[in-house]
């Protein structure tokens, strides 16, 4: 901020609270020419005003709180740029990256300055590390079959993940998938829950309206419900898209089966990502579709992913 | 007093009368709404899969209905009153109040089909597009003349308090106005704020604070200094106290936005300035209070007779409340338990209710029976009957929402002994369904008893001038 912003701030504040000072002061001494506790001499439409004195004690709480807020600005940030004497702040609020943010907290932990975050981050990372870090040292295998562990992990599951996949784990419509039907797109071991919690994962189907047209997406949808025989599949359809079925394949399979190594789903075991009427999957077919599960390295670090892997494990384990 | 020898100027009443009769039926249209959207939040079904029946559209008609529809249409009536009495000389302009009258109408109807079609500028309480922000700068500014050119024409020597706020009332919440709907239109229904980020967050705000301290504090005193005296036929406590509580009010409280944006991207100095400025306004605010409670000293007896000032004494008490809660809740370790809990839905609810709507419906039961020349309301009775539903109503509802907001705060911060919190969103939420249960009873006292006062109010307007005659004491007096 620059200086002239600064005097701008400082000089219509303190002149706000000088203003009410000196306005306090002069009306106490009364100015009016009307004695005390007389009338003040006009009249509005049958109202008159009394020329009393301000309560003594209302008096005495204006004066504590304008001396108390001039203190407090000198102590805290208030005024512009000016910090405050005692030096506190809430955040290192100029910094511009996570690289900076990360560096300038490490700096103030190590610095011990009055940084309210950097304070709370150093307490919690102090209390609460070690407990992750001796989960970690358990294969989350066998991790799931602790209670308290699973316990944890739900808690932290719920504040977040259970935005996008629900607060049972089962998931809902639009791509977010159930947890716990022991279905997995990337893999359900250990280590490919938390692979997928650490990097996130990017899982892409691509439009076929343009490639096949409409009768080609049909032919196609048709074999695919036929996979996990559908009651609604057009049997007339079903061998031609069988023929069309070889360009999906490089991703599915063959067999239809998918390819944890691609996130590419199983099109036989009914079980829709994004829905499984043929309304539905005529439209993952026509326009593709794009599920992304964000990276909570960052967010989580990897002690804390490893406990919720564990409670998604337990899941359908 | 000597009145009785005077001649009295020809009024405009028909704005007033205008202004009055819309106050009670916004106030009827914008409650309604209210209650339903509450009952919304225990039973979603009650929005019958209707999008423009979603509590997302419809909560903002709720807020416009009951702050600028009913709560504007109420300051209309009265502040066009009061100017007209206290200058004793007609409005400046017949012609400009009939344009803010049809003008302001022409606003609420817009917002009451552009919100539930789901159009909207998404800034809290402002929410309507800009054509409608245009068409309430002028009705604005019509208004700002023809209060201002009474005044000019006035034929009293000074100008009465009531006036001061109600002329600080206008002027600021042009200004508000019009800086905070700064917006580039992309078409006739959508347009973007010319701010961006946090300084964006920072002009809201500084809006919405001063939608409450103009439109909704400051306006209202005005109204307050009239009728209180009026009804309670006492002079004014202290014309020292109002001198120096008007200015130090209208000084300090537009600084107190920033104190909805604790714990933000808002930089450290602006929220600890926010909050400084906000805990010195806690004392001229109840500068307000004190003067027009102890104007009735010497009166007390009449609280017990007359139901008209009750409403009015009893507003202020909330009034004293929330401005007391209000200082308290922008204290940041005070803010970090209450922020985003339904603690400030009972805080704002506290001052909606319990301060403006009361003052309001107080004066009104004044006004009724001077506008359309009785005596006096048609039932006392129903008065008082609608004092208790609205008294006991508000109370209901903030004490329901005080405590779901403190749970709510208490729960979202538990932390077990590993670090993780105790409690997810969902279960904070399911704590709270049954204060939603006691705030929805609430409501619907509210508006029960705003329907009695239709109903009381269309009984006075239609009755023969003999009907009514005597009592006047109970009344108002003329």
């Amino acid at each position: 901020m620059s200086m002239f912003w600064t005097i701008w701030i400082s000089v219509i504040t303190l002149g706000s609270i000088a203003g009410c000072f000196f306005l306090l002061r002069w009306t106490l001494a009364n100015q009016t020419g009307v004695p005390e506790g007389e009338e003040m001499g006009h009249e509005f439409d049958g109202i008159v005003e009394i020329n009393n004195q301000l309560p003594r004690w209302w008096t005495i709480l204006f004066w504590i709180t304008m001396v108390w807020g001039v203190l407090y600005l000198a102590a805290y940030p208030g005024l512009g740029a000016y910090k405050g004497f005692l030096g506190w702040k809430s955040s290192n609020q100029g910094v511009l990256s996570l690289e900076e943010s990360e560096q300038a907290l490490r700096a103030d932990i190590e610095g011990n300055a009055w940084n309210e975050y950097a304070i709370q981050i150093k307490q919690a990372e102090e209390e609460f590390d070690p407990i992750f870090a001796e989960y970690a040292k358990i294969p989350v295998e066998q991790l799931a079959t602790n209670d308290e562990a699973v316990q944890v992990g739900k808690r932290l599951f719920l504040q977040n993940c259970a935005q996008c996949h629900g607060s049972d784990a089962r998931g809902q419509k639009g791509g977010f998938p159930n947890l716990t039907d022991n279905d997995w797109l990337y893999g359900g071991s250990g280590d490919k829950i938390k692979e997928t919690l650490i990097n996130g994962r990017q899982g892409a189907m691509p439009g076929w309206l343009e490639p096949l047209g409409e009768q080609g997406v049909a032919e196609v949808v048709a074999y695919a419900m036929s996979l996990s025989d559908h009651p609604d599949t057009d049997t007339a359809l079903v061998d031609a898209g069988q023929a069309r079925f070889v360009v999906c394949a490089a991703c599915h399979g063959m067999d239809g089966k998918g390819n944890q190594l691609l996130g590419a789903p199983n099109l036989t075991d009914n079980i829709w990502l994004y829905g499984g009427s043929k309304r539905a999957i005529t439209e993952t077919l026509n326009y593709g579709r794009n599920g992304v599960m964000p990276s909570f390295k960052k967010t989580l670090g990897e002690d804390k992913i490893h406990v919720v892997a564990s409670y998604v494990y337990s899941l359908s384990n | 007093m000597s009145e009785t020898s005077q001649v009295k100027p020809d009024y405009n009443y028909k704005v007033v009368r205008q202004f009055t009769i819309m106050t009670i039926v916004w106030g009827i249209v914008g409650m309604t709404v209210g209650v339903l959207i509450a009952a919304q939040l225990f039973a979603p079904a009650l929005n019958f899969d209707l999008p423009w029946l979603t509590y997302s559209r419809l909560r903002p008609l709720h807020t416009n209905a009951v702050i600028f529809a009913f709560g504007g249409c109420a300051l209309f009536a009265t502040s066009y009153y009061i100017v007209q009495r206290t200058c004793q000389v007609r409005l400046f302009s017949d012609k400009l109040a009939a344009f803010t009258f049809w003008g302001w109408q022409a606003v609420i109807l817009a917002a009451a089909i552009s919100l539930p079609l789901g159009m909207t500028a998404s800034k809290e309480y402002a929410e309507l597009e800009w054509p409608i922000d245009i068409l309430i700068t002028l009705v604005w500014v019509a208004y700002i003349i023809n209060f201002f050119g009474t005044l000019i024409i006035r034929k009293t020597s000074h100008i009465y308090v009531a006036n001061w706020f109600l002329g600080a009332f206008m002027l600021t919440v042009a200004v508000l106005h019009i800086g905070n709907s700064m917006a580039i239109p992309v078409s006739f229904t959508k347009s973007y704020s010319i701010y961006a980020g946090a300084v964006d967050a920072m002009m809201q705000w500084w809006y919405g604070h001063n939608a409450v301290g103009f439109f909704l504090t400051a306006g209202f005193l005005g109204m307050m200094y009239y009728f209180v005296p009026k009804q309670a036929g006492r002079p004014v406590y202290s014309y020292r106290l109002s001198l120096v509580h008007f200015w130090a009010l209208i000084s300090l409280y537009i600084w107190a936005g920033p104190h909805h944006l604790h714990y933000t991207a808002l930089p450290d100095w602006t929220q600890s300035l926010g909050m400084v400025m906000s805990i010195i306004l806690f004392v001229p605010s109840w500068g307000g209070m004190i003067n027009g409670i102890m104007t009735l000293s010497g009166a007390w007896h009449k609280l017990r007779t007359d139901p008209v000032l009750r409403f009015l004494i009893v507003s202020l008490s909330f009034y004293g409340m929330s401005t007391f809660e209000g200082p308290m809740m922008s204290i940041k370790t005070v803010n970090a338990l209450s922020h985003y809990t339904d603690w400030t839905v009972g805080h704002v609810h506290s001052g909606a209710l319990g301060w403006v709507a009361m003052v309001s419906i107080g004066s009104l039961y004044h006004l009724i029976p001077v506008l359309f020349n009785k005596s006096r309301m048609y039932s006392i009775k129903l008065i008082n009957v609608h004092f208790w539903l609205t008294t006991i109503g508000v109370v209901l509802y903030i004490v329901a929402m005080w405590m779901s907001g403190v749970l709510q705060g208490l729960m979202w911060r538990a932390v077990n002994a590993d670090g993780t919190l105790t409690y997810s969103f969902v279960e904070s939420l399911e704590a709270s369904k049954p204060f939603y249960v006691v705030r929805f009873i609430g409501g619907v006292f509210v508006v029960a008893g705003m329907l009695i006062m239709a109903y009381n109010a269309y009984r006075t307007i239609r009755a023969p001038k003999e009907e009514l005659e005597g009592d006047v004491a109970l009344g108002a007096a003329q």
